[in-house]
């Protein structure tokens, strides 16, 4: 079947195939250009390439086991996919996390969205030829990669935000290794700031290339620092503020024209103000007086004991659940009974535990809220990123819908790019920070 | 309170139409007839209400119920910084609900993806063709009769 600008295409012009697979096109779009000469004239954007069915497979799963697709959604900023989903559900419930659980959610949602900008604009200034930029900013991404590994255990594929808080807590060595991560940062920002701001290669493919005025911005549903670089004021922390947003100081910075230039300044000075807001929030963390344990009898020789009586020694526990141990849940989980993993120790000695460990799990069991249905969003690297959930009280999910911020963007591109040069579409689309996992779905 | 007073004002406005306004979870919401859509989108997208931003669209299939598919509209306000949902239900015979396109830009890509997903026809569609699925797919996968592991033929390449 003929695509619409095949039909539509005038006779003397030229068809050109962007993509899906075009070293520009990270991730995989279609760009199908109608051109004259150099000149655009029309274009069709094909998305889909990378459609898996994320919500289709959601809807068969359960609440809790569903957590781990929606790290692949945005791949550069799965921590804050997490949080989404995890709050709309805690919603739901009417859940609500330790406050040391939501300073860590912060901090982690924080980080990847440095981590989610840093990598926006690295590809955006490669693609324009600044390779030195792209090494720098994948440098600092590595440091704050370090902490995330550090705490959730993975780079990526993080499932570290769970109902009712977070999956572990932090790593004691944290604020050493947070402390050179926003350094480096830092020093990577200054050193982009240099490189590009007056670079005259940059600006001349930036300035006033792919302008969105205010009122088509807000037509085409754009949030996030797209939105803001447009001059319009909306930031889901500030205007319905979750977690301790409200509780720290920082800023929304704002662009004026909203040109591929104002949204590599306005994600600039975003990460400087995520920044800010780690500081803050690594600082007024509530202490917690428990450490982290050490030692303790083998599970099975606790197993073994438990036969004759109630063990209540501390149990050694595989590396893998470390920071999770029961000691620690009153600061990072919520104590709602049924909304989160029963404590491992429980599970290993007592057949109440065991009994609350399979219920948890069992299909028909486990998480079931209320029949109903919710909406929730929170800000994510791309914008206004938001969960749609209809329950009917069973524990899986009637109807589970995401709102991706950049499907909007996206479907602005065609807007932007018509008029423009070829060569325009390359930092038009770098700009956008198109991610295909969320798109696509 | 405000949000209150736009949901009252809706009713007032559109007595028929409206069936029902509550709120569920924090979240206000309206039920309205889907001959009403356009009109109320309108009227809600214009002073005072403002709800100058089409948040998100998308569909539930209710497998058994009749009517059986329901459209829920997310729009948002930036002045009176306000969500406000609007659902309104399809029957099965009569796939058929009036285009946003007018309205706001993105209702473009969102109405295809529910056309496609879905298969609700959208009246006054400029270009309504699937958006994530190729030609040549059969069936819409996220209703609930779609079973999560069927196959599809594999397609011919194109030329």
């Amino acid at each position: 079947m003929p695509t619409r600008i095949q039909n539509e295409a005038r006779q003397d012009t030229m068809l050109l195939n962007m993509g899906p697979s075009h070293p520009a096109m990270h991730g995989t779009i279609r760009i199908m250009l109608e051109l004259d000469g150099e000149r655009i004239l029309n274009s069709e954007v094909e998305v889909g390439y990378l459609h898996r069915g994320f919500e289709k497979t959601c809807e068969h799963r359960t609440y809790f086991n569903l957590l781990p697709y929606t790290d692949r959604l945005n791949y550069v900023s799965p921590l804050i996919n997490n949080l989404a989903y995890v709050m709309t559900v805690e919603k739901m419930l009417g859940v609500v996390a330790p406050e040391r659980a939501q300073y860590i959610r912060v901090l982690m949602s924080e980080l990847s969205r440095i981590s989610d900008h840093l990598t926006c604009l690295a590809a955006m200034a490669m693609e324009c030829g600044a390779f030195t930029v792209f090494l720098y900013k994948m440098k600092a991404r590595e440091f704050i990669w370090d902490v995330i590994e550090q705490t959730t255990g993975a780079r990526m594929t993080t499932s570290y935000i769970r109902i009712g808080g977070v999956r572990a807590d932090l790593h004691p060595d944290f604020d050493t290794v947070l402390k050179k991560a926003i350094e480096e940062t830092r020093s990577v920002l200054k050193d982009v700031h240099g490189l590009l701001d007056k670079n005259k290669i940059f600006l001349n493919r930036t300035r006033d290339v792919a302008v969105m005025s205010a009122l088509d911005a807000v037509a085409y549903g754009w949030t996030g620092p797209c939105l803001r670089s447009t001059g319009v004021l909306y930031d889901v922390r500030k205007a319905s503020p979750y977690l301790v947003y409200d509780r720290l100081n920082w800023e929304v910075p704002l662009g004026e024209k909203g040109d591929n230039f104002d949204r590599y300044m306005v994600r600039m000075q975003e990460m400087e103000q995520s920044l800010r807001i780690i500081e803050q929030a690594a600082v007024r963390i509530p202490k917690t007086a428990r450490t982290l344990m050490t030692g303790g009898i083998e599970p099975e020789a606790a197993i073994k004991e438990s036969r004759r009586r109630r063990v209540r020694k501390a149990i050694a526990l595989s590396p893998n659940l470390e920071g999770s141990e029961e000691c620690r849940y009153p600061d990072i989980l919520a104590s709602d009974k049924g909304y989160v993993v029963p404590p491992k120790e429980e599970t290993y000695t007592s057949i109440e535990g065991l009994i609350n460990h399979f219920k948890f799990f069992m299909r028909g069991h486990g998480i079931r809220p209320p029949k109903g249905e919710v909406y929730f969003a929170v800000e994510g690297g791309n914008g206004e990123l938001g969960f749609y959930i209809v329950s009917d009280g069973t524990d899986r999910p009637y109807r589970l819908h995401l709102r991706a911020p950049c499907f909007h963007i996206v479907a602005a591109l065609e807007h932007l790019i018509r008029g423009r040069y070829v060569a325009d579409v390359i930092p038009t689309f770098g700009s956008m920070n198109m991610i295909g996992g969320e798109l696509d779905r | 309170m405000e949000e209150k007073k736009i949901v009252e004002s809706l009713r007032k406005k559109f007595p028929a139409e409206v069936k029902e306004t509550g709120s569920s979870l924090g979240d206000d919401l309206a039920v309205i007839d889907k001959g009403a859509l356009l009109a109320v989108m309108t009227y809600l997208k214009s002073k005072p209400g403002d709800y100058a931003m089409l948040l998100d669209l998308t569909c539930v299939d209710y497998r058994g119920e009749e009517p059986r598919f329901e459209m829920v509209y997310h729009l948002f306000s930036l002045t009176n910084n306000k969500r406000l949902r609007i659902k309104t239900r399809l029957t099965e015979n009569d796939l058929r609900i009036g285009s946003l396109t007018s309205l706001w830009k993105n209702a473009n890509w969102l109405e295809r993806e529910i056309f496609d997903l879905f298969g609700v026809n959208f009246e006054g569609h400029p270009d309504l063709r699937r958006l994530f699925m190729y030609d040549g797919f059969e069936g819409y996968p996220l209703r609930k009769d779609y079973p999560l592991r069927r196959r599809q033929p594999l397609i011919p390449l194109k030329d």
